[in-house]
């Protein structure tokens, strides 16, 4: 009987960045047509070992092997001549130029001096047809969803020859229904003889489509296993090193007087077209509302209006009673309100100030943080370290700049500070998103604490788990308008869904499709959310 | 402090390594290195002499490197120190033509204000321009500098020139009356330290606008780092949407960094006109404004790296002439090549840190 042949195989790969060993003695094998996970929390080193196997990195120690044969990739050159490929969490796509002329782009087919942009389209039509990426040619990749434009990186992949695919959390961006179109994708890949990696967090959808994980943690490799008979339990325990509390524990919400009301609200976009359109609700202290929806509906707006960072073209907007129109956010902060920001990176945090610098930014006018003309540089760092310690940020010095952190512990350094003004509302999107399971577990206890103590929550989220386990009420937001209030501990899958791509319940087509074999059970539970 | 020193590293290593391709571009001309090496060092600071113009040199540079440095730190390029410069220093000789009657203190007072006064507006339109219609300021600062000598030339020469005078320059705003200084001016090192019974000579034109640019770097410091308006001010520039969200309004500060830019710039004015020549001297800026730009790359746009560099530049320019006079083949051009080479280094600094990381 001949040996399963293996399309990638790691053994005792290292690799050291000055102090920090981000692999250690990594190996796996991984076998040739196949779904493989490779799953880990942020810092696990999933990333870098991937890199490795690509040539962005060399490894310090080991050997890799690809079809069974040993190989030197030093350069990703290197890795897609031995037919590697990789698909990053960040396109790397030109968004004026048209999807031929992004798959060709490094490697044009040329007749003399000119490109040959016939013949490449013509490849770049055969290959879709025959992975079942649909896309057209000539469209121009700025046009394009989100979804189309991973199956154009996909697609700059397969150009090239690739038979191993690499690709870095490939569902994060895509909408429910696009990650059920993604892993039919997949599969048909693996049916046509490719081996596929995926780098994810996203322990549902692993045991929905993958043969075998590999769990990585603090660098080391602490378990391969096939996916058959693995649980989310028993990932989390591995990934993290001790028992996770997968399950959002709440209690009942006892919501007291409207903290939040927002009446008729209406936005228009420059183009004439409606963003929001007639937006009304109102949170209670002590409650949290979550909003559901697709991304692009409207959610971003309407935080951002909340917030003071947009003028709706029309509508009211009361806190407790009273009209905070017009005022900027350091102004709605003073009043109570707090925001966590959807993109804490492009919002969130000044990334080469310190965790410092981050903690005052917002209330850095205020005393005692600020006096007349000086800032009070050691309220400032005692301060910061406080809240660096009650919010578990690692590593907790606050001398370090905001870019060393991980996602989950920036994350947590926003909380920390927004938290701190001990606020009446606080805003809070996409909280969770590219943090780690422990950070998770932090950041929505401390939701259900603040709530608890008689703070309003608004809550949007992309993660429908997410949201149906925080939330006492859910509104879902469709192309601007609420569509439908649900209670999110009886909902049915079918309901929300429908409600979220704008198909009336009950129609035949189920509108939400999430991944095969993930379910929502009971009140409260909420899978994976790392 | 690690980190302080990992800052300092990658200039000393830009000047190291310019200093030695120097070298090899004077040996390649017949000179010895070494020997251009100790001129520059004797020159520069093996003298009192030489330490009293070294200063002298590099307190404009000091001045025009803090603007630079102030407008980076708000994520801006101030191209434009060169006319801010031009006009403060007009502006600063105006005053002192304007009002000959007046006592020459007060006229002192309202030359200098005069001078930070225009230097801040010149560069303030342009930060006005960027707040509100999103010029970029690259573009306009380096228009408002062809405006500057324009307009300046024309002022000087139809209106404000001696009758008969071949040079391009306004009358005298303070003149030597029997040996003493009359008219508005800020006294010279030589004064200052006679004071307090230091004997300096009177022929070095170190005066206290040198005293002024120690102060401006102080003051830069404590302006951006601990106070809110420059956190402010150094938010913006780091990252503007995070700004936004703390509430900071990019548009006042875009339109003060400008400001306070162009103002640093105009004190150059204060040791020109009221330091040394008392007039205004058309050309008198050795392209202060341009070298100011090296000077804060090389500084890494912080108040004490500013004034290293600006120390650094100061002591090319005081070694130039040595070197062009007691070699046989090397020119003054010398210290500007290497000042150019400087700069190529300090620009190509973040390759090397790229490959330093993922080595």
């Amino acid at each position: 009987m001949g040996e399963p042949k293996f399309a990638v195989e790691m053994r005792g790969v290292s690799k050291r960045f000055g102090e920090v060993l981000a692999n250690d003695n990594i190996s796996l094998a991984i076998p040739d047509q196949s779904i493989h996970a490779i799953i880990g929390e942020n810092g696990a080193g999933k990333s870098t070992c991937m890199n490795i196997l690509y040539g962005f990195y060399t490894a310090d120690e080991g050997e890799m092997l690809i079809d069974g044969q040993p190989r030197q990739i030093s350069s990703p050159g290197d890795a897609i001549k031995l037919g590697l490929g990789m698909v990053h969490q960040h396109f790397m796509l030109v968004e004026p130029l048209t999807v031929t002329e992004n798959i060709i782009l490094g490697g044009e087919p040329t007749s003399g001096v000119s490109i040959d942009y016939a013949q490449a389209r013509a490849r770049v039509r055969e290959l879709s047809e025959q992975y079942g990426l649909k896309i057209d040619p000539d469209a121009t990749v700025g046009g394009l969803s989100v979804g189309q434009q991973q199956r154009v990186e996909i697609l700059k992949t397969l150009y090239r020859g690739a038979r191993i695919l690499i690709l870095d959390e490939p569902t994060a961006v895509l909408t429910p229904q696009e990650v059920g179109e993604m892993f039919a994708i997949l599969r048909g890949l693996r049916e046509q003889g490719k081996t596929i990696i995926i780098i994810t967090h996203k322990l549902a959808e692993v045991l929905a489509l993958s043969d075998n994980i590999t769990v990585m943690r603090d660098g080391k490799v602490v378990g391969n296993l096939p996916t058959k008979g693995a649980t989310a339990e028993g990932l989390a325990k591995l990934m993290v090193g001790r028992e996770v509390l997968l399950r959002v524990e709440k209690n009942e919400a006892r919501p007291g007087e409207p903290v939040l009301t927002v009446r008729g609200l209406t936005l228009r976009g420059v183009e004439g077209n409606t963003v929001l359109s007639d937006v009304s609700f109102e949170v209670r202290g002590g409650e949290t509302l979550g909003i559901a929806g697709v991304e692009g509906n409207g959610q971003t707006e309407l935080i951002e209006i909340l917030a003071g960072l947009r003028e709706p073209t029309s509508g009211e907007v009361l806190l407790k009673g009273r009209s905070i129109a017009g005022l900027n956010p350091r102004r709605r902060k003073l009043r109570g309100i707090a925001h966590i920001p959807e993109d804490r990176h492009r919002r969130g945090l000044l990334l080469s100030f310190d965790l410092a610098g981050n903690s005052i930014l917002g209330v850095h006018r205020e005393s005692p943080i600020s006096g007349r003309l000086l800032l009070n540089g050691s309220v400032i760092v005692e301060r910061a370290e406080r809240l660096v310690n009650q919010y578990d940020v690692r590593p907790p010095n606050v001398a370090l700049p905001a870019r060393a952190l991980s996602g989950g512990n920036q994350q947590k350094l926003i909380v920390a500070r927004e938290f701190d003004i001990k606020p009446k509302l606080i805003l809070v999107a996409q909280p969770t998103r590219g943090v780690d399971i422990g950070a998770t577990e932090f950041i929505h206890r401390s939701l259900i604490e603040l709530r608890d103590a008689g703070a309003a929550v608004l809550l949007v989220s992309a993660e429908l788990d997410e949201v149906l386990s925080l939330s006492d009420r859910v509104i879902v937001l469709y192309e601007g308008r609420v569509v439908g209030e649900v209670d999110p501990k009886s909902v049915s899958e079918e309901e929300i869904g429908c409600l979220m791509t704008g198909v009336q319940p009950g129609e035949a087509e189920l509108g939400s499709r999430r991944a095969e074999g993930q379910g929502r059970s009971g009140a409260g539970e909420h899978r994976n959310e790392v | 402090m690690k980190s302080a020193f990992k800052e300092l590293m990658f200039p000393l290593i830009a000047v190291v390594a310019a200093f030695l391709v120097g070298g090899i571009i004077v040996w390649m001309v017949g000179d010895s290195p070494l020997l251009v090496y100790e001129l520059f060092f004797t020159s520069a600071f093996g003298t009192l002499d030489g330490i009293g113009y070294t200063l002298f040199y590099a307190t404009p540079l000091i001045f025009t490197g803090l603007a630079v440095a102030v407008a980076f730190k708000c994520g801006l390029l101030n191209i434009g120190a060169e006319g801010q410069l031009i006009v403060a220093a007009f502006a600063t000789a105006w005053v002192g033509l304007v009002l000959p009657t007046w006592p020459a203190a007060v006229v002192l007072v309202l030359a200098m204000v005069a001078a930070v006064v225009m230097g801040g507006v010149w560069s303030g339109i342009p930060g006005v321009l960027k707040a509100k219609f999103g010029a970029h300021e690259v573009i306009t600062t380096i228009m408002m500098n062809f405006i500057a000598v324009g307009l300046v030339s024309y002022l000087t020469q139809y209106h404000y020139r001696k009758v008969g005078d071949p040079i391009l320059e306004t009358f005298p705003i303070a003149e030597r009356v029997d040996g003493v200084l009359v008219g508005p001016h800020i006294p010279r090192m030589s004064v200052m330290l006679g004071w307090i019974g230091i004997s300096f000579p009177d022929r070095l034109p170190l005066n206290l606008a040198f005293i002024l640019a120690l102060i401006a770097c102080v003051v830069v410091y404590v302006f951006l780092w601990k106070t809110k308006w420059g956190y402010e001010l150094r938010a913006v520039g780091e990252n503007p949407s995070a700004a936004e969200y703390g509430g900071i309004s990019i548009s006042r500060n875009i339109v003060m960094a400008m400001f306070i830019s162009g103002m640093l710039a105009g004190m150059v004015g204060i040791n020109d006109v009221l330091g040394y020549r008392y007039r205004y001297y058309h050309d008198f800026s050795a392209s202060y404004g341009f070298t100011g730009i090296a000077v804060a790359l090389l500084g890494r746009n912080h108040p004490g790296g500013v004034l290293i560099a600006a120390i650094l530049f100061g002591a090319l320019i005081r070694s130039g002439l040595f070197i062009d006079i007691f070699t046989d083949h090397v020119s003054k051009d010398w210290v500007v090549i290497l000042q150019a080479i400087i700069i190529l280094f300090v620009a190509c600094e973040a390759v090397f840190r790229g490959r330093w990381k993922r080595a």
